[in-house]
């Protein structure tokens, strides 16, 4: 098993957190697992990526040219990235601020509209949580409940009153996925 | 088993050195390797030790000249431009015989060049350390855990054969996190070596730590005793990891993250119906070139990859001495490979025969 | 950003503040409330009103104003950290009718290039340093700078400077003081407009000594970095005013424009 994401956003959507969430997580449940953090060398406003390589045994290259999987999570990032998305591969997009249409039909799509959901849920900075919900709703290595379990670890004690909205977050992404992903397959 | 955890390289390495007993820290910010100058500020003072920052690369080297000077376990770290700045201090180090560990997480370069990943720092770690026939024990580790394991080892090393030892890294291995397991923290040593100074207290024959040796026959006998120990080092440190197919059309050689870029690519490339194996280079100096010289005869070509323009490749050429074609897959300037593309590359080089 | 467009003469209004020439249209890369933006203005003021944007060569060194040779709408030489003023030697010995200055950090110059910048004041060098002091290491994430106060958390700082781990702050201007070669010597600042205005004249007044060949001239301006104060830009002024200002006053401490009206 060699499971390659690669995340998208501008700063401050919480792209990098998402993916050490999500490597903290594959780190608890046994696996191997590498995350790589990319940001723009502009202290603010910049770009960032990460990218999480999730393997049974050695990792190999943390560096990713055509990733199977990625979670996009504005239009910037679509028009930068989705190119490099593999054939038959998955993408998660945050319909919020990336739309609905893209070019490429030989790929799966899930379109999810994180901001939307993360202020119903009671807070917009949760944008991550939902779509990276709606991520491990489509995948295998790692579940919801190790999702939470690892956002228990990474996010520091005295933000835990935050806990329930991120939950709550992960859960709707999920649920926005699996209704997403029905009607076509 | 101890617990494993999810950090970055940079905090792998500060924390490696702390755990082996590192005590001092002299350092000089800069990209991409702040996060460990950060964590010896906040780490050190727990365990009793001392942080300076350094108002230069010049001054961090020689700070760590005078600490080493003492017997001290101390180190420093820094990235390309500030590594360029400790030759003279690495060189006088070498001279007077002196271990310390620094740790150079490679940028993209020359001159200012930018932050970005890049191996084009071979030559500086593994020929140079400033002017004279000296140089300094190098190793590139290729993992957190590694950065890790292998930062905490280099103290060890640095003090068996009297030399600094440098960690190559880049700037994807210090910014990446993976899990990582953590030992015990260790106390440092502390009894002084004999040769150390301090003062020269109960009657010990006074010690001088010197670099010059006016006398012609002198230094060059200096010179022939560190390279004794350099014979020694390449008979016990040589360090290498190989990967993939037994019985290998094409060699890879790449070391640190090159190497984990190869990783994935000899294995597809192996599915692909190119028997691939990768060599991968642990120490680079001592380089294990009998290992490479073996292979050599056994396989169709080599294949080096390296995030430079040719500069490790010198090192498997001399090990090859012709014996099969060698080949250069480089990117430079911050820029990496990605997997997909050794992949290719690989499976055009198998099937061109 | 765009350029401010000049009413044309048909227009009965005329223009009160376009852009410098001495700018370019690059959009600088700062955060919010810093005052490296000002800094640039006021420069690039300077040198339109003094007429030598064609003889003038800025030296970027390395700090957040590395891209100085991108705003700047001048020549330029980017240095390494710290070595900004043997740059700049090497062009005015070369070159002694440009205008060269040097636009250097605290760590830049107070850190890695103090040696640099005392030797070039020591040899009365007829060049101009803008010397920005915002009591950190910006570019490379909030480290301890020369200048950071006492009991000031930095990153490298973690339980705020202490004697022990950081010794006390390098105040700069009343060091080069003493040195007989410096023509112009004032630290200023940029938090109000009285403030902005005095800077001006200063920086006027140092590119003015340099072009009278007086020898060597600088401006300190006590500036802010919100980001690695982890400050909001009206409490980053405001913290400027109330604790820098103290450690660093400000004053005019060398002006020898003066003897030669
Ligand atoms: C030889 C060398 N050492 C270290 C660095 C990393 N570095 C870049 S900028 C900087 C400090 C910048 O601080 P300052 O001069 O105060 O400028 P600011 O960003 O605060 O405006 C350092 C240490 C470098 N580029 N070259
Ligand atoms: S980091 Fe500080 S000095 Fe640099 S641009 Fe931002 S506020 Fe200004
Ligand atoms: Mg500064």
């Amino acid at each position: 098993m060699r499971e390659e994401v690669y995340m998208a956003g501008m700063g401050g959507q919480g792209v990098l957190l998402a993916g050490q969430i999500l490597a903290q997580a594959a780190m608890m449940v046994g696996l191997e697992v590498s995350y790589f953090p990319l940001y723009s060398p502009e202290v603010r406003g910049g770009r960032a990526t990460c990218t999480v390589v999730i393997a049974n045994d050695q990792v190999g290259s943390p560096v990713v040219g055509h990733p199977a999987m990625m979670i996009l999570m504005d239009k910037i990032a679509v028009n930068n990235h989705l190119d490099r998305l593999r054939p038959d591969g998955l993408v998660v997009v945050n319909s919020s601020l990336a739309g609905e249409e893209f070019d490429r039909d030989d790929i799966t799509t899930i379109t999810i509209p994180a901001n939307d959901i993360a202020i119903d849920v009671g807070s917009e900075r949760a944008v991550n949580m939902v779509l990276l919900g709606g991520y491990v709703a489509m995948t295998e290595s790692v579940s919801l409940a190790d999702i939470e379990q690892a956002l228990r670890e990474v996010i520091p004690e005295r933000h835990h009153s935050f806990m329930p909205v991120n939950i709550a977050a992960l859960h709707r992404g999920a649920q926005a996925a699996m209704k997403a992903i029905s009607p076509t397959r | 088993m101890t617990k494993r955890k999810l950090i970055g390289g940079n905090e792998a390495t500060a924390e490696g050195a702390i755990a082996a007993g590192c005590r001092y820290f002299f350092g000089y910010p800069i990209t991409p390797q702040n996060k460990i100058p950060e964590y010896m500020s906040e780490h050190l003072p727990l365990v009793g030790g001392t942080y300076v920052q350094a108002e230069s690369e010049v001054a961090a080297i020689n700070m760590l000249y005078g600490a080493a000077a003492t017997g001290a376990w101390a180190m420093t770290s820094s990235s390309s431009p500030g590594i360029s700045l400790m030759q003279e201090g690495l060189s006088y180090m070498i001279g007077s015989e002196l271990p310390c560990v620094v740790v150079n997480m490679v940028r993209g370069g020359p001159g200012l060049g930018n932050i970005g990943p890049a191996q084009s720092d071979y030559w500086l770690a593994t020929r140079g350390a400033g002017h004279g026939d000296g140089r300094c024990l190098t190793f590139a580790p290729y993992s957190v855990q590694e950065l890790y394991d292998l930062t905490g080892e280099a103290f060890t090393i640095a003090q068996r054969y009297r030399n600094p030892v440098m960690i190559l890294a880049d700037a994807i291995l210090a910014n990446m996190k993976e899990p990582c397991r953590l030992h015990e923290r260790r106390d440092h040593p502390t009894q002084q070596p004999q040769w150390a100074v301090g003062g020269a207290r109960d009657g010990r024959p006074r010690n001088i730590i010197n670099s010059l040796y006016v006398d012609l026959p002198e230094e060059e006998q200096v010179n022939l005793r560190i390279a004794r120990r350099y014979a020694e080092a390449a008979q016990n440190e040589v360090r290498l990891a190989e990967y993939g197919a037994d019985k290998p059309q094409i060699l890879l050689c790449a070391y640190g993250i090159a190497a984990r870029i190869c990783q994935t690519a000899a294995q597809r490339a192996t599915q692909a119906g190119v028997p691939t194996r990768l060599l991968r280079p642990i120490s680079l100096f001592p380089f294990p070139a009998q290992t490479i010289r073996r292979w050599a005869d056994c396989v169709e070509k080599i294949l080096v990859v390296e995030l430079s323009l040719g500069q490790f490749i010198e090192d498997v050429r001399l090990a090859v001495e012709g014996r099969c074609p060698v080949e250069l897959m480089g990117r430079t300037g911050g820029m990496v490979m990605t997997p997909e593309e050794v992949t290719d590359r690989i499976v055009q080089m198998g099937q061109s025969d | 950003m765009s350029r401010a467009t000049v009413p044309d003469s048909t227009d009965d209004t005329t223009a009160v503040y376009t852009y410098p020439d001495s700018l370019t249209e690059v959009p600088m890369r700062y955060c919010p409330g810093c005052t490296h933006g000002i800094a640039h203005r006021l420069v690039a003021e300077v040198i339109d009103e003094l007429g030598i944007q064609e003889r003038t060569v800025v030296i970027a060194t390395v700090g957040c104003s590395v891209y100085a040779y991108e705003y700047f709408n001048t020549d330029a030489v980017q240095a390494a950290h710290g070595r900004g003023p043997a740059v700049a030697t090497g062009i005015k010995r070369t070159q002694p009718d440009t205008l060269v200055f040097t636009y250097q950090g605290d760590g830049d110059l107070a850190s890695i290039g103090l040696a640099e910048v005392m030797h070039a004041a020591a040899r009365a060098e007829n060049f101009t340093v803008i010397f920005i002091n915002n009591a950190v290491f910006g570019m490379t994430q909030g480290q301890m700078a020369p200048t950071t106060l006492m009991g000031q958390k930095t990153t490298t700082t973690p339980r705020g400077r202490t004697l022990q781990q950081g010794g006390h702050p390098l105040n700069i201007c009343e060091l080069l003081a003493t040195i007989p070669g410096v023509a112009y010597l004032a630290r200023e600042t940029m938090t109000a407009p009285k403030y902005v205005l005095r800077a001006k004249r200063s920086i006027k007044k140092a590119f003015q000594a340099q072009m009278d060949e007086l020898g060597f001239s600088l401006v300190e301006l006590v500036s802010t970095c919100p980001t690695w104060w982890r400050m909001k830009p009206l409490e980053a002024f405001k913290w400027l005013e109330d604790e820098m200002l103290s450690q660093y006053p400000l004053q005019v401490f060398v002006d020898k424009t003066e003897q030669n009206d």
